[in-house]
């Protein structure tokens, strides 16, 4: 049976690169999927539904099982450490996690600040290198923390490098690489694993080419 | 935190109103008759226990403990399981008695919330346990009594899954070597991360064949002949032992009738270290989280001095409610408003309708500020008011 289908969908960057990945593997998207400014589209010759989240909210959706699959940045797992299974990496959208701060400074030796929007893996990050620091969360324009003296260094992701060096950081040390990936809630891996598998599939095929 | 304000409560406690009493109510009695017709009886014990023997021999982990000190200053814990409890128990009484001991239990659990809410940090949950049988048909016969409490519920649409914790250990420790990289892989399983399994899969200095052997295990799951394929994973003798302690179990189950409520995988890990043999969770539609889980777990009885084996089930209520979806209430209550003069009449009356079985509410009319507004509740109304004759309506 072809069971109905909920995939959440990050909006934004990742987004275009996403919907390219699905139309190359023959799935039949809704034309007005790139610029329609409804949050849920459905294909029903697919049996297929669309949810456009957040990309840190796709994980959320995912494991509280509203949406049975979604694509979610590594970077997001990383930071989130939800329940869902982590099924294909799509290599879209490709970046890196690092640490960067002012040119040839060095972290406080009492109480280091750092600025991230992933609290979490900054935290994980330098408790693993052997040093306490505080971390601020903060939410975009990360890089302006240590330019205006609140952080020492940010842990943010790096595509280009672009952005650090037009605001005279340096990259100090890269801590995780991070692509897109298909994920799938724990229950609809197993109840609809047909329809699962086959995405995977399909998807995989693509991507491995 | 700032002081609560008087309607809070503390992060996932939540309160249960009339209707999920009642719908709560009825499945768990038709879970607890269906548990019975099967022999098994239903105890219980403490919801606190010692931090240093059920805290820490439970599965759970210790930051979804609730912890709190008695009066001596010894450590505590809410009950985080069933389970652990039951062990003690079982072990430190009832197995001197009974070998093997078949035991019940309907009780809440409680566990922390790491996170946001939208999960319950107290919730009740229904189980067995099947102490000191170590066959496989005490596996088929708990996976048989789970079906058929399920099906007792109503519930229609549920698949279990079970996977076997020693094959996935021997085949690799037969191609890995050691318990050392064998545990890395499989906490890859454990955390479902598929794409960093193949990545270190990759990574080994192993043979093209033998990769693939590990990358091929991942797929493991669903079909019919799961089985007979894992079978092709394995070289030497390795695992063809509990290979055929899972086809026996299949056979087993066959026999029950229930197949086609089951379905197996080889890639299930439930816990990093608990189970010891075949393992299982239960999913239902709309239900994002199983439903229920269970296994064979061999060493946990020897923390508590009593080197057996056991196996159990517990099904989550809050979990199994949301996929039966709300349940018709199938009991009435009838209404009686009266004057003072006619309090005696009406009385009687209740009595007579409670003598046959009927809920019955009875309400001096003098209380109420808007009698439309309290009746319209019930299905059936009577009032005792004025001079003589009931209207009913």
């Amino acid at each position: 049976m072809n069971s109905f289908l909920t995939i959440a969908m990050p909006k934004g960057r990742i987004f275009e690169e996403a919907a390219d990945l699905l139309r190359k593997a023959d799935f039949r998207l809704p034309p007005e999927f790139d610029d329609s400014r409804k949050l849920i589209l459905e294909v029903e010759e697919e049996n297929l539904r669309f949810i456009l989240a957040k990309p840190m909210d796709v994980v959320t959706y995912v494991e509280h099982g509203v949406a049975d699959v979604g694509i979610a940045g590594k970077d997001v797992m990383l930071e989130e450490e939800r329940d869902v299974y982590e099924l294909l990496d799509l290599k879209i959208s490709t970046c890196y996690l690092a640490v960067a701060g002012l040119p040839n400074t060095k972290i406080s030796d009492i109480t280091p600040k750092i600025a991230s929007k992933y609290p979490n893996v900054a935290s994980s990050y330098f408790r693993e290198q052997g040093e306490q620091v505080e971390i601020i969360k903060l939410n975009g324009s990360i890089e302006l923390a240590p330019l205006i003296g609140l952080a020492e260094r940010i842990v943010d992701i790096v595509s280009t490098g672009q952005t650090l060096k037009e605001n005279g950081l340096v990259e100090y040390a890269k801590i995780a690489d991070v692509t897109s990936r298909l994920i799938a809630n724990p229950v609809s891996y197993r109840i609809k694993e047909k329809r699962i598998s086959e995405i995977v599939d399909r998807l995989a095929k693509i991507v491995n080419q | 935190m700032t002081k609560p304000f008087m309607f809070e409560k503390p992060l996932g406690m939540r309160d249960t109103l009339p209707l999920l009493y009642e719908t709560k109510a009825s499945v768990r009695n038709r879970m607890s008759v269906e548990i019975k017709r099967w022999g098994y009886q239903f105890i219980e014990t403490p919801t606190l226990e010692y931090y240093e023997t059920i805290g820490e021999a439970s599965a759970i982990l210790d930051q979804q403990l609730f912890k709190l000190l008695d009066q001596q200053g010894h450590a505590l814990v809410l009950r985080p399981d069933m389970t652990t409890p039951i062990a003690r128990v079982a072990a430190s009484k009832l197995l001197k008695q009974q070998i093997p001991l078949r035991l019940a239990y309907s009780a809440n659990v409680y566990r922390a919330q790491q996170r946001e809410g939208g999960r319950p940090a107290e919730f009740e949950q229904i189980g067995i346990e099947l102490i000191g049988n170590p066959s496989i048909s005490a596996d088929a016969e708990i996976i048989s009594l789970l079906v058929d409490v399920l099906k007792a519920t109503g519930l229609k649409d549920f698949k279990i899954a079970i996977g076997h914790i020693g094959f996935l250990q021997e085949l690799f420790i037969s191609i890995l070597g050691n318990e050392e990289r064998a545990a890395v892989l499989r906490k890859y399983l454990y955390e479902k991360n598929y794409v960093g399994y193949r990545e270190h899969v990759k990574s080994l200095p192993l043979s093209s064949i033998d990769k693939q052997r590990l990358i091929d295990f991942v797929s493991l799951r669903g079909e019919e002949n799961t089985l007979s394929q894992a079978a092709t994973l394995l070289e030497r003798e390795t695992g063809r032992e509990t290979l055929q302690d899972l086809k026996e179990l299949a056979v087993q189950l066959k026999e029950f009738g229930i197949e086609e409520f089951i379905t197996f995988d080889l890639t299930l890990v439930s816990h990093m270290s608990y189970y010891t043999g075949t393992l299982f969770e239960v999913y239902a539609n709309q239900v994002g989280s199983p439903i229920g889980n269970g296994g064979r777990y061999d060493s946990l009885l020897e923390k508590f001095g009593w080197n057996t084996s056991a196996t159990g089930f517990a099904i989550r209520m809050d979990r199994l409610t949301e996929a039966l979806g709300e349940i018709k209430e199938t009991e009435t209550t009838v209404c009686v408003v009266f004057s003072p003069e006619r309090r005696k009449e009406a009385l009687i009356f209740a009595k007579e309708k409670r003598e046959q079985g009927i809920n019955v509410t009875i309400q001096e009319i003098n209380a109420l500020e808007n009698v439309d507004a309290f009746t319209k509740a019930f299905h059936e109304v009577h009032l005792y008011i004025g001079n003589g004759g009931v209207r009913s309506e």
